[in-house]
């Protein structure tokens, strides 16, 4: 493997968000180091596999501890009533059965009966007066044994007194049923917020040649990692300590809430997320199952385990979506985008809690005039309660940027088909170009780098683009059905500088801590937790380019706060941008004072010292060099005087910008005229992000999340009756693509760095969610748009493509 | 309500156990033999997580009694490494990146050591069919299939059974 | 998640069987289960006991006796995607086995339960209605042929008698110039039918000799479509004649709204089905191989 130049020298440190830095395009992996040491680049097999495909993963579930007992919850059948009476004594005599919390108990023990949710609102742990979402949790039953405690809550009978439900949300704005009157103001309406400039932005549509508008709902779906949530509390009374096993995404932030809420000094409170099977975002709240566990632990003082069962999951927590959009894109006479005006209803369910930073109701939604130069742009969001589960960003969404992406990319595909033009050419005439990077939108974000062209170019390539519209004309004449879809998404992820991005205050930086220790081998821990994402491989290969430590030297530690630096966690594809980067600056640390060590053992200047690969050489006489396992046995045994001994640095990494990776899909559909059916022929992803640090684990992501852009694109859909009742609370009815439905996704990339992060990597684990719903969105539309058919919302079900080619004069 | 005691051989020893009549063979495996390979995803039969071999064919464990496994063999993942050394199924998920969170897997590789032992040559459309009763997040399938064909190939070159 | 309690019983005769039920209160059969225990699970059965037929060997077997093809109905799924007389000779029958629930579920479903649930959703009542099947049903001291189209009487409700249980499924053996297919239309794999159709006919030269049609999940019992039939009847097989069964089959069902589709979509997936079933079983008649 051949060596590249070293063009890292630029993005060795932060560059200052505003600083001009066009970033040219490879379209290759930058390998720098051998195999032996196997650093970025390098397709390393990942190194948490082997417990995992020996079954030896610890996984909540499998925790059991001495003593421990279990809880089930008791939920609510309807989606919003008065509770008159709680009998829980059937259930109290059930032998085995230790204990019922109730609301009344939780007020009682302290005022546990409310917690804050992540934007600030509040959210009741367990209801007193009246239950507003169907499945909501009632009271918790705590038995010695699983089966018993399941027993137990069929025994607890409830009394309700139904209200009405509130179910769609442009009523709810109507004010006739009241979702919260624990509220000051009487009102379903919870925030406005608005980016852009609607001046300019109105002036602009005004004059513009051709103006397009569409109204466009993406509906709740929900994150369906195969591994529900679930906790194990420990409360150790005679210690005073509360160990907390549990699905946590962000385990230090979730100990701060926990301490907030429940007064118990954080510095006795360990939370440990141990294997975590999936979370997509719905391992981000913190949901009243996991309270009341850990109540019912406090109170019991003994092991309290809690796993909700898929039903429970599905219908009571981790949902995405629900953003009801009404977009204007307008153009001047020569096809050039000039502004973009939107208007969003955000469906919030019973509290304002999706898990947005802190000054974002609405997430990253503003970075929806995408990979488009506009000199106009103007944004209103309006959150509003209903009886439905709160929560709302989750599912691979990088903070609504799929909402905003699938937005723009259905507009832009919209007016390019009304204009008469062709989508590939209609997007190249109006993509930001690489010159103009950093680009300020008019929205306000900064993007730091991008090739947008270069990435549709590549995809157009790879899939015979002009042919395919060839074969699409032949077909039509035939009456055959085919369409291609584009998708040119703009993502920003790595939340974020601390200027702007906190979860309820707490800073979103991200940390590392490494230590080598005497053998030249390594410990690496980070504020990061993945769940999937392969961090045990990803970041021990930052470490070995960073200091030719071999990756298989590096042990890679997360989500234990006792051990482990506090971080914000992982979630909105931030870990790279944010802990790598910070095990990029730790390890440069660590290389600063490695080389103070070398030079004293050589018994030169720093300055005569240069780096290759993994040792230090004396410029001229590279036989004179010292190894970082050399220098590491030093630190221990033979480190200068007046040096602390040990090697070993931590970094809390506070991030200058958001990083923007991108892309281009495109996709092929042929419609089954007489059924409906849509069948995905082809489908090429390319995608760009930054710097790679494992080209095997980067495809993987990006497949998997291809998979579930596929899935709510055509299959998922959480369905309410008028009544506010949950009708898909099962996987018999909310549908994962199994291995059939899931086309063979073709991959390609081009790689174009972030100019300011320390390894030019930006992140991509959402990318694909984000871009590929519009791409096939846009491919069924193309294949319909002859007949007049002009948009239609997602999940595209063939009885959907069977109503509109039935209404418009298609039939088998 | 009936109380039962159980002998199931599972993954070569036989265990003996009480268990209630309506004890789940998933909750058998994982909380009266401790064998936690084995997961669950999901209450209606659709995920597969939950995937072992009983008596010679993948059943989905979350749907069986375990008093319907009295006298039978069961293999769970737990088993398929033989006297340490991988199975090529495993070698094959570890090389192709046919996982991430890693919670499907035991399921995945029981049901794809049934397919293999029943097809040892399958094709692509035969082992996207063959894993259809396995629900992956993490993944897109994909790379599983790539796995499975890497395992195929092995042992039909090895000349072993799966 | 977790079911209720209940007695469990384990015959290792089939006397034993049919006395146990006879004789314990609430006695439910458990064969595969694959329906039964995730109703269990959600606690919407829940059954007193349970009498698990899963020893009686002798009730699961494929095998052609003259001219009937002869299946017991403790036969998995997978049996009869494995067997070389299905795929030989019955090709209605494994597109049908293909189709039921995913791979998994099918090494432990049965065809008996597939049928004796007598749940219109599934898939095995339309194919055997489209065969004209015979079904066997055994109580102590005492067994008798159902003719299948007298199988079905209600939703849920099959013409099995307390303590009788099904033993037997003989399909005729279809005489030359037959075809059949099974074409189903599902969200997903592994779901049950949006609609499904099951055609089984005999021709002489292009025109239809004798015709069976089965529907799957659009009746609240299992049907056929006469009507269909009789559209094709000693018709030939041409496009005009199919758009007419099509129809025929399509105004005769009783599809309901749900999750699945509304009633208009899935009785125009009744009228898609059949005439492209019909033309598949055509073209298998005419000697295809696909």
């Amino acid at each position: 493997m051949t060596t590249q130049l070293d063009d890292r020298k630029e993005h060795h440190s932060a560059k200052p968000a505003g600083v001009s830095a066009q970033v040219p395009t490879s379209d290759h992996v930058r390998v720098t180091t051998p195999d032996k040491v196997c650093g970025m680049g390098h397709r390393m097999k990942r190194k948490e596999d082997p417990r995992f495909i020996q079954g030896k993963g610890r996984y909540i579930d499998d925790v059991k501890l001495p003593h421990m007992v279990y809880m089930d919850i008791v939920r609510s059948p309807y989606a919003h009533a008065k509770i008159l009476k709680i009998d829980a004594s059937a259930a109290l005599a059930i032998p085995g059965v230790l204990a019922v919390i109730t609301g009344e108990d939780l007020k009682k023990a302290g005022n546990l009966h409310w917690m804050p949710t992540i934007l600030s609102d509040t959210h009741m742990v367990l209801p007193i007066e009246k239950v507003i979402y169907y499945a909501q949790e009632i009271c918790v039953v705590i038995a010695t044994e699983r089966y018993i405690a399941a027993d137990a809550i069929e025994k607890v009978v409830v009394e309700y007194e139904p209200l009405p439900a509130v179910v769609d949300p442009f009523e709810a704005l109507k004010d006739e049923v009241i979702v919260r009157d624990d509220k000051a103001k009487k009102t379903n309406h919870i925030w406005h917020w608005e980016s852009g400039d609607a001046a300019a932005t109105d002036k602009a549509l005004a004059s513009a040649a051709t103006v397009v508008e569409q109204d466009i709902y993406l509906p709740r779906i929900h994150v369906s990692s195969i591994e529900t949530c679930g906790m194990v509390a420990n409360y150790d009374k005679a210690r005073g300590h509360m160990q907390i096993y549990m699905t946590s995404q962000a385990p230090h932030a979730h100990r701060t809430v926990f301490a907030l809420v429940s007064g118990l000094p954080e510095h006795m409170i360990q939370i440990i997320s141990p294997d975590i099977g999936g979370g997509f975002g719905g391992k981000v709240p913190v949901y009243p199952g996991y309270v009341c566990c850990a109540v019912a632990s406090l109170v019991l003082g003994r092991p309290v385990k809690w796993i909700e069962d898929r039903s429970e999951n599905l219908q009571a927590d981790s949902f995405a979506r629900d953003y009801h959009m009404k977009a204007k894109l307008a153009a001047d006479k020569n096809g050039k985008i000039v502004a973009l005006k939107v208007k969003t209803l955000s469906d919030c369910g019973a509290a304002d809690a999706a898990a947005n930073p802190s000054k974002f109701p609405a997430g990253l939604y503003s970075i929806c005039t995408g990979s488009y130069d506009m000199k106009a742009a103007h944004v209103e969001v309006d959150g509003v309660y209903t009886t439905k589960p709160p929560g709302g960003v989750a599912y691979r969404c990088s903070f609504r940027v799929t909402e905003a992406v699938h937005m723009i990319e259905r507009m832009t595909d919209l007016l390019a088909h009304e204009l008469g033009e062709d989508p590939a050419d209609f997007r190249l005439k109006n993509f930001i170009r690489p010159d103009q990077f950093p680009y300020k939108s008019p929205t306000g974000w900064e993007y730091d780098s991008g090739n947008y062209a270069g990435a549709l170019r590549k995809a157009m390539e790879m899939i015979d683009y002009r042919a395919l519209r060839k074969e699409q004309l032949e077909k039509r004449a035939r009456g055959q059905l085919m369409g291609i879809g584009i998708s040119s998404f703009t993502e920003v992820v790595g939340a974020g500088p601390s200027k702007d991005y906190d979860i309820l205050g707490i800073k979103m930086f991200d940390s590392a801590e490494i230590r080598i220790h005497p053998t030249g081998k390594a410990m690496a821990r980070f504020g990061t937790k993945s769940q999937g994402q392969g961090h045990e491989t990803t970041y021990a290969q930052i470490v070995a380019e960073e200091l030719g430590l071999p990756a298989a030297d590096v042990q890679v530690e997360e989500g234990d706060t006792d051990t482990a630096p506090y971080g914000l966690g992982t979630y909105a594809s931030r870990s790279t941008p944010t802990a790598g980067a910070a095990a990029a600056m730790a390890a440069r640390k660590i290389k600063a004072k490695a080389k103070k060590i070398a030079a004293y053992l050589l018994e030169v200047g720093e300055d005569d010292l240069q780096w290759n690969v993994d040792r230090f050489e004396v410029k001229g006489s590279p036989e004179k060099k010292k190894t970082i396992q050399e220098i590491a046995f030093a630190a221990y045994t033979n480190h200068p005087q007046g040096m602390e001994a040990g090697l070993e640095a931590t970094d809390y990494y506070d991030p200058p910008n958001l990083t923007f990776p991108f892309g281009s899909y495109i996709c092929v559909v042929d419609v089954d005229t007489g059924t409906g059916e849509v069948k995905i022929r082809r489908f090429v992803a390319v995608d760009d992000c930054g710097n790679i640090i494992n080209p095997l684990i980067v495809e993987g992501q990006i497949q998997g999340g291809l998979t579930m852009g596929l899935a709510p694109a055509m299959f998922e859909e959480i369905v309410y009756d008028e009544n506010g009742q949950n009708l898909t609370g099962t996987f018999a009815d909310y549908l994962l693509p199994t291995a059939v439905e899931s086309p063979k996704w073709e991959l390609g990339k081009t790689v174009t760095p972030s100019p300011h992060h320390p390894i030019g990597a930006k992140g991509v684990g959402e990318s694909p969610t984000v871009g590929a719903p519009p791409a096939i969105a846009n491919a069924v539309v193309d294949a319909l748009w002859h007949l007049g058919v002009r948009h239609i919302d997602i999940p595209i079900t063939p009885q959907k493509v069977w109503r509109l080619l039935r209404a418009h004069g298609v039939t088998e | 309500m009936s109380r039962h005691t159980i002998t199931v051989t599972v993954n070569g020893e036989p265990c003996t156990q009480q268990v209630e009549a309506r004890t789940l063979l998933v909750h058998f495996l994982r909380e009266n033999l401790g064998l936690t390979g084995t997961h669950i995803g999901c209450d209606t039969s659709s995920c597969g997580a939950c995937t072992v071999n009983l008596d010679g064919r993948p059943v989905k464990s979350c749907t069986v009694f375990a008093v319907q496994a009295d006298g039978a063999k069961v293999g769970t993942v737990e088993g398929l490494a033989a006297g340490g050394k991988l199975h090529p199924l495993q070698e094959g998920f570890w090389e192709k990146h046919g996982l991430q969170c890693g919670y499907c897997t035991p399921g995945m590789l029981m049901t794809a050591q049934g397919l293999l032992r029943s097809n040892p040559s399958p094709t692509e459309d035969q082992i996207r069919h063959g894993i259809s009763g396995n629900l992956c997040r993490c993944t897109g399938y994909n790379k599983i299939v790539e796995a499975i064909q890497f395992a195929a190939d092995k042992l039909r070159a090895e000349g072993t059974q799966a | 998640m977790i079911p209720g309690n209940f007695v469990y019983h384990a015959p290792k005769t089939i006397d034993e069987a049919l006395t146990l039920l006879q004789t314990v209160d609430g006695a439910k059969i458990l064969a595969g289960g694959q329906s039964l225990i995730p109703a269990m699970r959600f606690r919407l059965a829940v059954p007193q006991s349970l009498v698990d037929i899963r020893h009686l060997k002798e009730l699961a077997y494929v095998e052609e006796r003259g001219d009937v093809l002869a299946i017991g109905a403790l036969t998995r799924e997978f049996q009869l995607e494995q067997s070389p007389i299905v795929a030989r000779s019955f090709p209605l029958l494994l597109d049908t086995a293909r189709v039921i629930a995913d791979p998994i579920v099918r090494n432990l479903a049965t065809v008996g339960g597939n049928l004796a649930h007598a749940d219109p959703a599934n898939d095995h009542p339309a194919t055997m209605l489209a065969y004209g099947a015979q079904l066997v049903a055994r109580k102590k001291g005492a067994s008798r042929t159902i003719a299948i189209d007298d199988f079905f009487v209600g939703l849920f409700e099959s013409s099995l008698a307390p303590g009788e249980i099904l033993a037997e499924i003989r399909i005729p053996k279809p005489p030359p110039g037959s075809g059949g297919a099974y074409l189903k239309i599902e969200r997903k794999v592994g779901d049950y039918a949006v609609a499904a159709v099951a055609v089984q006919l005999q021709v002489s030269g292009d025109v239809v000799k004798s015709i069976r049609v089965g529907l799957t999940n659009v009746n609240p019992v299992p049907a056929r479509a006469k009507a269909a039939e009789a559209a094709l009847v000693g018709k030939t097989v041409t496009p005009e004649a199919l758009e007419a069964a099509g129809q025929a089959a399509a105004a005769e069902c009783d599809p309901s709204s749900d999750l699945r589709g509304q009633v208009d979509y899935k009785r125009d997936m009744v009228r898609v089905l059949t005439k492209r079933a019909v033309r598949r079983a055509f073209e298998r008649a005419k000697g295809a191989t696909s």
